[in-house]
């Protein structure tokens, strides 16, 4: 029975990471490649450490199988999150059939300041309220 | 239990080349910084597949190292990037 959950554990998890490599193989552009691939390596990683949990079935070995699974839910997002802001900066090109950027006319890339789209003469002058203090 | 091993290693395999196919045509540092990532993945997983092919529980650690190296790298080559790398290339 566990040799069988083991069995499929390791093959869904080599066959996630066979589907993150098409991602990024076939995926136009930068954003929609590491939308591919954060989360199904990360999956397919996460299920192999699970079948070597269970393979060995020790505390010390399982201890360090649950500590690369938190590792990699810990750092998977972040990396993302990093690669994709140095490559929006960097002027990485959008796919031809992106439907939003809401970034682009309210950024700045050199100084990066963003703006809300609420700029007036009002809102940059502090308003009085009936709860300040005299 | 070593076919489906021999099985996984073959997919992985696989992955690794048509991972390695962008890394060499990425259009921009970035997507080649991506490819690098999926890479340390899948060796992560290679790796673990292998500790339980040759029954020695040790190579977990080397999982872990290879998981905390690709996440280094890829955290230098974005600071890289930002302070001004290459900007077309």
């Amino acid at each position: 029975m566990i040799e069988f959950v083991k069995g499929t554990f390791i093959i869904a998890g080599a066959l996630l990471m066979l589907l993150a490599s098409l991602g990024i193989l076939r995926l136009p552009d930068l954003l929609t490649r590491m939308h591919a691939t954060t989360k199904a390596a990360a999956l397919g990683v996460i299920l192999i450490m699970l079948a070597v949990a269970m393979h060995y079935a020790e505390v010390g070995v399982s201890a360090r199988a649950f500590a690369i699974i938190v590792f990699i839910l810990m750092t998977a997002p972040v990396a993302a999150h990093v690669i994709g802001r140095a490559g929006y900066f960097v002027g990485s090109k959008l796919w031809s059939g992106t439907v939003k950027d809401e970034l682009r006319p309210n950024y700045d890339p050199l100084t990066h300041e963003l703006k809300s789209g609420m700029e007036s003469i009002e809102n940059t002058q502090r308003q009085p309220r009936d709860t300040d203090p005299d | 239990m070593d076919t489906v091993i021999l099985i996984s290693q073959v997919i992985m395999s696989l992955a690794l080349i048509l991972c390695f196919v962008r890394v060499v045509r990425g259009p921009s540092l970035p997507d080649r910084v991506v490819a690098l990532e999926l890479f340390a993945s899948i060796v992560v997983g290679l790796v673990g597949v292998y500790a339980i092919k040759s029954g020695v529980s040790s190579f977990i650690d080397a999982a872990i190292v290879i998981a905390l190296m690709g996440f280094l790298a890829a955290m230098g080559f974005a600071r890289f990037l930002e302070r001004g790398g290459p900007r077309d290339d």
